[in-house]
């Protein structure tokens, strides 16, 4: 793993700041997540990504807004990072016309055209075989784009996963394999379901070339990015990126943890991605407390903003439940 | 009108060149579809034609292939992808159910999936209980997909283009044993509807409803019933999803009797919906309970007397038929 930590330059704060800030809004927006949910205003299925943010802070600047996000169930970072608006995942978990997906996904179905943002995939390693082709339709049309296509550690013991990694491979796709390893199945510990537990080694047996990155730093995280996404979009196949990474919270709002101690846990948290890479900027005179006191106020008012919308969106009338099953056609 | 003598086969394989000539998006892909000219000869002579980019032969990967169609079609293309045998494409339900009909809905109306799959399907070739099955009422039953099952050569030459510009994903089963059935088809003929039954054979004393290779079974034993005397409707759905209730109930509504044959397994099948929707639309015109003929309820057995007495057989028809009229 890339362990060596990536120099600061001065030029770059302004960035720097921005790729906190984003860290900052996706925990706390799943923050508010987690307390609207005990409140019931959110149902279903929650997954919160607290703990993996530098992944998906890192990975999004190194994507033009031309290319394509596939994302999993965990994927409200995803879709933030991807700069989908607040108000309209937060009206989408909610369940009200508003949302992005007009309420008819959920906070595992998160889309969005605008972004090229293709969901939200809660069938493990079922959203790779679509990367796959939507790259395949790049390549066959001539479009210098580039697919990112996010999956968890699960995914690998997926068959899908293997086919896909063939598939696009073997026809030099333009795919950017990205998965993210947080050590856990659910409740199923890396090293109790993979005989290999070195995840990108996998790409190699498809001559795809390969890193793993520490997934708690965003720059690691970011940089890596730019790197594979300028061979992939140089039209050189397909390219595997493996964010070693932690959940901190439970995998989804049903989760005693039983499955793994607390002191693990608290090991990880002193990594925490937005704590260390504040200290960084901070320690490198780019972060003030005067800075980080204003990105906490204007990220708390988005989160608040949100939740507002949600609030005042309206339910989609029942009379429409039929639509979307099939197109809308213009009558003949 | 001028007419040409053409197989099935050829039929399929003349819709496919021509949607490849119509339309630069359009692809072939799956297992065999190029250098070895199709598992069933269909796609034979593509490759040459049209190339490798557009006559895509995959890896044995059904679900990674099949997905890529839909990710290819949400990206802009018209994937034609071909699956071998409907019980492949079990691989690939994943694909088919969790994306292919559910992402329009997910998305709130914002990413269609412009997909047509090809399966083979049905028994009669003594190819046993992993090659032989009808599973396309089970694809009926899931809503975002449409069901075509053409039985005849203008179907054959004419659903793939309609379904090609649906914006929605389609699927199309052919009944492998009418791949080498030949006759003359229309030297114009191209594209057909894909959302109507038809009724290829008007009769008054019972409705015949059918589909795909029960098709020519049937149409036979209303040959045999007119022989009788018993004049005998025969529908052939064409499309299982969505079904075309109207021409059913109006058939039967008329003729006051309905069969169903259909290769599939009875229980919860499409022979069981359709005689719900007879139930629910025409109970009082009816003069007799609904009947069906399915295959028998066991995995499709090797040996040919067994799988012959597990498929629905003109004869059975024809007895039920008279058995109804009597």
């Amino acid at each position: 793993m890339s362990s060596t930590i990536t120099p600061l330059s001065a030029d770059q704060a302004g960035h720097y700041l921005d790729l906190l800030r984003q860290m900052l809004l996706i925990r706390h927006f799943e923050e508010k997540s987690a307390e609207l949910y005990t409140q019931e205003k959110i149902r279903g299925f929650l997954h919160l990504y607290i703990g993996e943010e530098a992944v998906a802070a890192g990975v999004m600047p190194a994507l033009r807004p031309e290319d394509a996000v596939v994302a999993t169930y965990r994927e409200h970072g995803h879709a933030l990072a991807r700069g989908m608006s607040a108000d309209a995942i937060m009206a989408e978990m909610y369940g009200k016309i508003e949302g992005c997906s007009r309420g008819r996904g959920g906070s595992m179905h998160l889309f969005d055209a605008a972004t090229r943002f293709y969901g939200g995939n809660a069938i493990v390693g079922g959203g790779l075989p679509l990367a796959v082709g939507l790259a395949l339709a790049d390549k066959m049309l001539n479009q210098p784009r580039v697919t990112a296509c996010f999956f968890g550690e699960g995914a690998v013991a997926e068959g899908e996963f293997h086919e896909c990694l063939n598939l696009a491979a073997l026809w030099r796709l333009p795919v950017l394999f990205l998965c993210e390893n947080n050590l856990y199945a659910m409740g199923t510990a890396l090293a109790r379901s993979e005989s290999q537990t070195d995840i990108h080694l996998k790409a190699e047996s498809y001559q795809m070339p390969s890193a793993a990155v520490d997934g708690m730093e965003v720059l690691a995280v970011e940089e890596a990015t730019e790197r594979a996404a300028a061979v992939v979009r140089a039209g050189a196949g397909p390219y595997f990126l493996e964010f070693r990474t932690y959940r901190f919270r439970a995998h989804s709002m049903f989760d005693a943890q039983l499955y793994r101690d607390k002191e693990e846990v608290e090991e990880w948290k002193k990594r925490d991605p937005i704590v260390t890479f504040a200290q960084r900027l901070q320690a490198a005179g780019i972060l003030t407390e005067q800075i980080m006191a204003r990105l906490e106020t204007e990220v708390w008012a988005e989160v608040d903003a949100s939740v507002t919308f949600a609030e005042a969106g309206a339910w989609e009338p029942v009379e429409d439940l039929a639509k979307y099953v099939y197109s809308e056609r213009p009558a003949p | 009108m001028s007419t040409i003598k053409i197989t099935y086969r050829e039929a399929m394989r003349e819709a496919i060149r021509d949607a490849l000539r119509r339309d630069s998006r359009v692809f072939l892909m799956g297992e065999d579809v190029g250098r070895y000219g199709g598992c069933f000869a269909v796609s034979k002579g593509l490759l040459q034609e049209f190339g490798p980019e557009r006559i895509r032969d995959t890896p044995l990967s059904e679900s990674a292939f099949v997905g890529a169609g839909i990710g290819a079609a949400m990206g802009g293309m018209r994937p034609i992808v071909e699956i071998m045998t409907v019980n492949f494409s079990l691989l690939a339900l994943d694909q088919i159910l969790n994306n292919a009909a559910t992402i329009l809905h997910m998305s709130g109306g914002q990413f269609n999936i412009p997909l047509v799959i090809r399966l083979t399907t049905g028994g009669g070739r003594q190819l046993a209980a992993q090659h032989s099955h009808s599973l396309e009422g089970w694809y009926a039953h899931i809503p975002g997909l449409k069901v075509l099952t053409p039985a005849t050569l203008e179907d054959a030459r004419g659903m793939l283009w309609t379904a090609l510009e649906d914006p929605d994903p389609v699927l199309i089963f052919e009944n492998a044993l009418l791949y080498n059935l030949e006759g003359e088809l229309a030297e114009d003929a191209g594209p057909v509807d894909i959302d109507r039954a038809a009724v290829r054979r008007p009769g008054r004393d019972v409705s015949l409803i059918t589909y795909g290779g029960s098709y020519y079974k049937t149409l036979a034993a209303a040959e045999q019933l007119a022989g009788d005397g018993v004049e005998a409707e025969v529908i052939d759905l064409r499309t299982l999803r969505p079904l075309d209730t109207a021409t059913i109930l109006a058939s039967v509504s008329k003729t006051r009797r309905a069969v169903i044959i259909d290769e599939g397994w009875r229980t919860g099948g499409i022979s069981a919906e359709i005689s719900a929707r007879i139930m629910e639309g025409a109970f009082y015109d009816l003069d007799a309970p609904v009947a069906r003929i399915g295959s028998a309820e066991v995995p499709m057995p090797y040996a040919k007397h067994l799988e012959q007495a597990a498929l629905p057989q003109t004869e059975t028809i024809v007895d039920m038929a008279r058995r109804m009229v009597a």
